[in-house]
C-alpha cells in the first residue's frame, strides 16, 4: 500500500506572530518555520503503518516556496521514502489556499495512485481545516476527518474520529483521505543518523504552472489586524475576595 | 439573494443554539433557507422553522444522512446549490467535515470560522490562533463558509416557516457508520454555556479532575479542558478548548491549573470575565485574567465549591 502525506511549512507553533501595523499582513521573513504539527502526526502514522508492514511506500508532498524543502527533509528523516516539492510561489508571505493545494495534490494523486492520503486536520497558520475534505471531494473519494485511531483492513480504513459529542467510528473504502487529530499518536524525535540518511532520499521538484493549476487566491485579503488585546486585571488574595468580586464587581455570580 | 444554512443535527435533534447563533451572523445576507439533513428530521425541521430569520426549511430524510457522513451530505448540498449565493453552517466538527467538500464540488473556496459579516462578499476571520484577524473579500460565485458561533448572539423565535421536503441524493457508499461513543450529559453545552470551568495539566489526574467537575456543577457551568488535560486522559476530547478544539466566549471562564499557551487562549480569550487559578504567579494566563488567584488548586477549588 502506498501512502501520500501532504506536509505544510508553517510558522513554528511556539513563535508569537507579529502583525504589521499597516494592516498588510503578518511578517514571515526571518521567523522560525517548522512542519505543521498535525502533519508530523500524519507522517508518524504513515511511518508506523509502514513499520507494521501495512504500507510499502510513503511519499510526502509540500506546496509553496523553495524553503519547504526543509519541511520535506524533516518528513524524510522521520521515515518517509520520497518527497515532492511543488513550487507555487517565491513569496514567503503568500499562503496557497486549500482549494489550490487540493487541486495540486489531486494531480499528484493521479500520477502516484496512492491508496491512502493522510493529511493534517488543520494548518496552524491559516486555521482553515479544509484541504483534506476538499481533496476527497475533488477525487470523489471517501473521507475520514479528525482521526484519533486508524486501522487498515480488507480494503478499508476503520477510523475513530474526534467529533462534537465524543468519538465516532466509521469505515471508509480505500482509496480515501484521512485527516488526523492530536490524539492519534506522538511523533518521534528524529535521530542524527536519520537526518543524514534523509539527505540521500529522492526529492523531486515540480511547479504549479507545469501541473496546470492556477494558484491565484479566491479570497482577497483586504486587511490583517491584531485583535483587541485584553489587559491583566487584579490579583485577589483569597477565595472570599474572589467570590465578593465576582458578585459585586463583575456581576457574574 | 438567499442563503442555504446547513442545520446541525444530532440523532435527529436540532442543535438549536448553534443554528440560532449562526442565523444572527447571516442576518445581513438576506433570506435564509435551512437544510435539515437527517435520518428522521421532522422534529428538527419544525424547531428550525421557528427560529427568526428562517423563510423556509428544506427537509431531506434518508438512511445515508443519519450519521452525518460527509459524502452523501455534501452531494445533497451541492445538488441544491444553484439557487444560492451563500452556503453556511456553524463551525462545528459536523459542518467542518462537510462544507469544505461541498466547496470543492462547487470549485470554490471555503472560509472557516467567520466572526463578522460585512456584506455579501466581505468577511472577517481569525488566523494564527486568533493572533490576527483578516478581512477577506471572496471572488467566488457562491460563498461557502462556517460561522464561529461564540461571536454571535442567538436569534429569537418566530411563527413557523414552511417546511418543504427535498429528495436525498443516492448514497455514494464510500463510507459507512460503525459506532458513536457519545457522552450524554446533563451539563450545559460548552459552546453555549454562560459559565465554563476548565482544568489543565495542573489538576494532576483523572480522579482529581472530579473537583473541577464538582465546581462546574455547583456553578451550573460547562466543563472544559486544556489540550494537556485531554492528552493525559483527565477529560474527553470534546472538552478541549482552544485553537484546535472548541472556541467559547461565556460570561465567566474559570481556568484552573492551566498555564495559558496561545493555543489555549485562542479558545477562550473573548470570554467576558476570566478567572485564573494557578500556583505560578508568572503564568501567562494571568495576562488575560480579570481576577487572578495565585495558590494551590487542591485547596482553592474545594474551598470555592464549598462557599458558593
Ligand atoms: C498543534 C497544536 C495545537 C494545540 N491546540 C491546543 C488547544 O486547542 N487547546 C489547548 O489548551 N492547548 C493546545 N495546544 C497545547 C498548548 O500549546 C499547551 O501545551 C497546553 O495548552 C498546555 O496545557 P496546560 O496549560 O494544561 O499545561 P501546562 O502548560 O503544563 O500548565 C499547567 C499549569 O498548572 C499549574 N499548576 C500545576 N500544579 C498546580 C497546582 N497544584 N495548583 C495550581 N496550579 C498548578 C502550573 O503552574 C502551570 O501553569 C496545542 C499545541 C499544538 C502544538
Ligand atoms: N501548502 C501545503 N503543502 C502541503 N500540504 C498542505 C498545504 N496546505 C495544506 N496542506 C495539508 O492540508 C492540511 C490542512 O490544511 P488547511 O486546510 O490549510 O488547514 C495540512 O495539515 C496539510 O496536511
Amino acid at each position: 500500500m502506498k501512502i501520500l502525506v501532504p506536509v505544510k511549512r508553517v510558522i513554528d507553533y511556539n513563535v508569537k506572530v507579529r502583525v504589521r501595523t499597516d494592516g498588510s499582513g503578518v511578517d514571515l521573513a526571518n521567523v522560525k518555520m517548522s512542519m505543521n504539527p498535525f502533519d508530523e502526526i500524519a507522517v508518524e502514522e504513515a511511518v508506523r503503518l509502514k513499520e507494521k508492514g501495512v504500507a510499502s511506500e510513503i511519499v510526502v508532498v509540500s506546496i509553496g516556496v523553495q524553503q519547504a524543502k526543509d519541511t520535506l527533509r524533516s518528513a524524510l528523516a522521520m521515515g518517509a521514502d520520497r518527497a515532492i516539492l511543488i513550487d507555487a510561489t517565491s513569496d514567503v508571505n503568500q499562503d496557497i489556499e486549500p482549494l489550490a493545494v487540493a487541486r495540486l495534490l489531486s494531480r499528484i494523486v493521479e500520477a502516484e495512485r496512492p491508496d491512502l492520503v493522510i493529511a493534517g486536520k488543520q494548518a496552524i497558520d491559516n486555521d482553515m481545516n479544509a484541504t483534506g475534505q476538499m481533496l476527497a471531494g475533488l477525487l470523489g473519494w471517501g473521507q475520514a476527518t479528525f482521526a484519533s485511531k486508524i486501522e487498515i483492513a480488507d480494503g478499508r480504513a476503520v477510523v475513530t474520529r474526534e467529533v462534537d459529542g465524543g468519538l465516532q467510528t466509521i469505515g471508509v473504502r480505500l482509496p480515501a483521505v484521512v485527516t488526523v487529530d492530536l490524539r492519534l499518536n506522538e511523533p518521534r524525535y528524529v535521530s542524527l543518523p536519520s537526518i543524514m540518511k534523509a539527505k540521500k532520499k529522492p526529492l523531486e521538484e515540480r511547479t504549479a504552472a507545469a501541473l496546470d493549476v492556477d494558484v491565484t487566491p479566491r479570497l482577497k485579503i483586504v486587511r490583517t489586524v491584531e485583535p483587541p488585546q485584553r489587559v491583566a486585571g487584579v490579583r485577589v488574595a483569597s477565595v472570599d475576595e474572589l467570590i465578593e468580586k465576582l458578585k459585586n464587581q463583575a456581576g457574574v455570580l | 439573494m438567499t442563503v442555504l444554512l446547513l442545520a446541525e443535527t444530532h440523532q435527529g435533534r436540532l442543535a438549536t443554539d448553534a443554528v440560532a447563533r449562526t442565523l444572527s451572523a447571516l442576518a445581513p445576507l438576506g433570506d435564509v433557507h435551512v437544510l435539515v439533513a437527517a435520518g428522521e428530521g421532522a422534529e428538527a425541521a419544525r424547531e428550525a422553522a421557528s427560529l427568526k430569520g428562517v423563510s423556509k426549511v428544506l427537509l431531506a430524510e434518508s438512511e445515508s444522512l443519519r450519521h452525518g457522513l460527509a459524502e452523501p451530505a455534501a452531494a445533497l448540498i451541492a445538488s441544491l446549490a444553484s439557487g444560492y449565493r451563500h452556503i453556511a453552517a456553524p463551525a462545528t466538527a459536523f459542518a467542518r467535515n462537510i462544507l469544505p467538500r461541498v466547496a470543492a464540488l462547487l470549485n470554490v473556496m471555503v472560509l472557516s470560522d467567520v466572526i463578522a459579516v460585512h456584506g455579501a462578499e466581505s468577511f472577517d476571520r481569525p488566523v494564527y490562533a486568533g493572533n490576527a484577524v483578516q478581512t477577506v473579500q471572496s471572488t467566488d460565485p457562491v460563498v461557502v463558509f462556517t460561522v464561529r458561533t461564540s461571536a454571535f448572539a442567538a436569534v429569537g423565535r418566530q411563527e413557523g416557516a414552511p417546511v418543504e421536503r427535498v429528495a436525498a441524493v443516492a448514497d455514494p457508499g464510500l463510507s459507512s457508520w460503525i459506532e458513536d461513543m457519545a457522552v450524554v450529559s446533563e451539563r450545559p453545552e460548552l459552546a453555549s454555556a454562560r459559565v465554563v470551568v476548565s482544568g489543565g495539566r495542573g489538576v494532576g489526574s483523572k480522579e482529581s479532575f472530579d473537583a473541577i467537575i464538582q465546581l462546574a456543577d455547583k456553578m451550573g457551568a460547562a466543563v472544559g479542558a486544556s489540550r494537556a488535560a485531554v492528552d493525559l486522559g483527565y477529560a474527553p476530547n470534546d472538552w478541549q478548548v482552544g485553537q484546535t478544539g472548541k472556541v467559547v466566549a461565556p460570561d465567566l471562564y474559570v481556568a484552573v491549573g492551566i498555564s495559558g499557551a496561545i493555543q489555549h487562549l485562542a479558545g477562550m480569550k473573548d470570554s467576558k470575565v476570566i478567572v485564573a487559578i494557578n500556583k505560578d504567579e508568572d503564568a501567562p494566563i494571568f495576562k488575560v485574567a480579570d481576577y487572578a488567584l495565585v495558590g494551590d488548586l487542591f485547596s482553592i477549588v474545594p474551598e470555592l465549591t464549598g462557599k458558593l
